[in-house]
């Protein structure tokens, strides 16, 4: 990826002046396939970018050591896009201009959207140079329904998924009576809200919703003026799809003010999640919906995070012991080898024409596929309590000796949800 | 009810009791100088680091002390090597330099300790709760940290009236050049007050890291709404400082606790629907949602109807 100075300058005059991209991707160095990873690597997203970024480093390593794929090896490179749409399009710009050609990001839907669209766009205009776009966490729905493009792929379950599920074990739980629901005041937040008054009307009717917060995304570091509404509205439960310090903030509040209540999240297992509920001391308590946690007891899953835990403990003086908390960018990485494989090509749209439709064995085991019809990947989903741990929980979280416990899995073929995504592909 | 207004009371003064350690050395600072320091809340960052640097090493007390005075230093020397050699140049030149020092300060932080929150926690002495409303338990760290507040308060408002040191700052306040002219050496006290603002706001760093978090934009996010407590407050105004610090407090704790919209007070005079559906966003926006922004829509409307602020006596 050698340019000119000519061509550098070139390229940042046109972008700078008229958004337009001229700088010449270079193919890919030959023997790499890289990946720009965009997220938060600094402010309020930054906790959970970086043990993404650790992830998907992880991941490339891990292929590599097995051959990488068609003989080139995976190569994970950060962009810190701040959690701001503008700044994670220059960052788009510049990872392309650098010659990448595949991205990734995860943390917030609102800048996923704008990855998407920016890349549809840029695909248009620059046949024969198309970049592809694969979303590992954000799952606002409108990603693979009105918004959906051929050049987007999603790993996580969308938040519709993960609702249904949530509200289908939530319906058979008598003891839920008052929901007070707190979430991010963006469109993912929004989006986890409006389905859970429609879900638990449908399935609960007598289940009465006594709250209904929204709250700047990322910007609160002290929850204790919303705790206390809750603790005011009486709830006994709490829904939330919060993520980052936004969930372990929350929870640190909730524990602080001795809120005793259940709570059905999207990711209490994100970092500095486990720790916060330890110290609210809701044994069993804090539910949360994912594509798997460390303690199903499936063996190639148990080897791997042994082998991602012993990579990434610390000396115990800073930071945190990092467990495996995206089992969906290995299911990434790995399809996205397989790919490769199968289609012979580096080239983005044949990537995409591979994955189209691909089963695959999961990370957890059993059987996935990515709907063709939308880029949703459709897999197990499980719902997992956190509290204190038997013989068929080995693995604690943050040191806290607690661990995710199985309360419920749902079959993939009972996470399909009807899609009214029409894609256009590209002619081939 | 009740409990909800008790222990948003709590958390709205101690909140607004944060502010004012930081405040009080800004507000101080720009009467004094004329100047706003755009890099205040760095010096609260650089507190919150360095106290929890400190803290690994000798534990959290000693970082109490340690820190403020590091921070001081560092403030101290900032004024007499860079400040005071832009003063020459005007306002504005001095305006930019804090601007630039704030970025530069996030950048060294950044550098050092990275960008994601540091693991910086309450001492294991203050980690139980200190008592409980009804049924909600009050952290005593909490506690430690109000109490601690209104002590520098009154220890500050005791050296500002009580003390010949006061008397010089409180003259150098209103009437710098006669301060000057009196003999007292006016440079020194601008560097000593300075310094003494920085530290003020590193102590304010050091108390609410381990409760908050400790991270590399926690300047960017307090910054602002520091401006507003001291245009709010009125320059110079040590009790008008105090009295927006805690205004702000009250009110951005207090709005998360409403859930009015404004088609609940049309609802109540009987109005049921939105007469304009395009503005159906704005409509059903309740008062928790706008809260982060209220702060500042009272900065706006001081600054229209009463330039001076609360308490001042100067004009903006």
């Amino acid at each position: 990826m050698k340019f000119g100075l000519a061509a550098r300058l070139g390229a940042v005059a046109a972008f700078g002046v008229l958004a337009f991209p001229f700088a010449m991707p270079v193919s890919g160095a030959d023997d790499t396939i890289k990946i720009a990873y965009i997220d938060p690597l600094s402010g309020g997203g930054a906790s959970i970018g970086e043990v993404g970024l650790k992830t998907f480093q992880f991941l490339a390593d891990d292929l590599n050591a097995k051959g990488g794929a068609l003989g080139k090896k995976f190569e994970i490179v950060g962009y810190d896009n701040k959690l701001n749409a503008q700044e994670t399009l220059v960052q788009v710009q510049k990872a392309i201009d650098s010659g990448i050609r595949i991205l990734t990001q995860g943390n917030g839907s609102a800048f996923a959207a704008a990855i998407s669209d920016f890349v549809a766009k840029y695909n248009e205009r620059n046949p024969g140079k198309e970049v592809i776009f694969f979303n590992y966490a954000a799952v606002d729905p409108i990603l693979t329904n009105e918004k959906c493009t051929f050049w987007h792929f999603r790993w996580d379950a969308n938040s519709d998924q993960k609702m249904e599920a949530l509200t289908n074990y939530m319906k058979d739980k008598k003891n839920i009576k008052k929901v007070y629901l707190i979430n991010q005041d963006y469109s993912f937040g929004q989006s986890v809200r409006t389905q859970a008054v429609a879900m638990l009307k449908a399935k609960r009717p007598d289940i009465e919703i006594v709250g209904d917060e929204l709250h700047p995304l990322l910007k609160i570091t002290d929850f204790a003026p919303y705790v206390a509404k809750i603790k005011a509205s009486g709830a006994d439960t709490v829904i939330t799809g919060n993520w980052g310090q936004d969930i372990a903030l929350l929870l640190k509040a909730a524990a602080d003010a001795g809120l005793q209540t259940d709570w059905y999240t999207y990711y209490a297992g994100g970092s500095g999640g486990p720790t916060a509920i330890k110290q609210t001391n809701l044994n069993h308590r804090v539910f949360a919906v994912g594509e798997g946690i460390p303690n199903l007891g499936y063996e190639p899953a148990n080897q791997f995070e042994k082998a991602f835990r012993a990579k990434y403990k610390t000396d115990g003086t800073s930071g945190t012991n990092l467990s495996l908390f995206y089992p969906r960018a290995v299911n990434e990485m790995r399809m996205l080898a397989a790919a490769i494989n199968k289609s012979k090509s580096t080239e983005p749209a044949k990537i995409g024409g591979a994955l189209e439709g691909m089963k695959f064995e999961v990370y957890n085991g059993g059987e996935g596929y990515m709907r063709a019809d939308d880029h949703q990947f459709i897999q197990p989903l499980y719902i997992a309590s956190f509290g204190e741990r038997s013989a068929k929980e080995p693995f604690d979280e943050e040191g806290t000796g607690w661990g995710w416990k199985l309360a419920g899995k749902i079959e993939a073929a009972n996470t399909v949800l009807p899609t009214t995504c029409k894609m256009s592909r590209p002619a081939s | 009810m009740l409990e909800l207004v008790l222990v948003s009371t709590l958390n709205g003064v101690l909140y607004g009791m944060l502010l004012f350690l930081m405040a009080s050395g800004l507000t101080l600072i720009f009467s004094m100088m004329g100047v706003l320091n755009f890099a205040h809340a760095s010096f609260y960052m650089l507190g919150a680091f360095f106290g929890f640097q400190i803290s690994r090493y000798v534990g959290f007390w000693t970082g109490l002390i340690l820190a403020p005075l590091l921070v001081g230093v560092i403030g101290a020397l900032i004024e007499r090597y860079g400040l005071r050699n832009v003063h020459r140049h005007g306002h504005v030149a001095e305006l930019l330099f804090t601007f630039g020092l704030a970025f530069v300060i996030e950048e060294l932080v950044q550098m050092i300790w990275g960008k994601s929150p540091v693991d910086y926690r309450i001492p294991s002495l203050l980690d139980f709760s200190a008592f409980t409303i009804f049924s909600t338990n009050y952290p005593a760290y909490k506690m430690f940290m109000l109490l601690f507040a209104i002590v520098i308060f009154i220890v500050l408002l005791l050296v500002l009236t009580r003390t010949r040191v006061g008397l010089i700052i409180q003259a150098s306040l209103t009437h710098p050049r006669m301060v000057g002219a009196l003999g007292h050496n006016v440079p020194r006290i601008f560097m000593m007050v300075f310094g003494f603002g920085c530290a003020l706001a590193a102590v304010a760093g050091v108390i609410a890291g381990p409760a908050l978090v400790t991270q590399s934009n926690m300047a960017a996010l307090l910054g602002p709404i520091l401006f507003v407590v001291v245009v709010v407050g009125g320059l110079g105004s040590l009790s008008g400082a105090f009295v927006a610090s805690l205004l702000i407090g009250l009110l951005q704790t207090f709005a998360i606790a409403i859930n009015l919209s404004l088609s609940d007070i049309f609802g109540y005079f009987g109005i049921h629907s939105n007469p304009m559906p395009f503005l159906n966003d704005i409509w059903r926006v309740t008062v928790a949602q706008i809260g982060p922004i209220l702060p500042y829509l009272l900065l706006v409307l001081i600054l229209i109807f009463r330039p001076t602020g609360l308490m001042g006596t100067r004009d903006t």
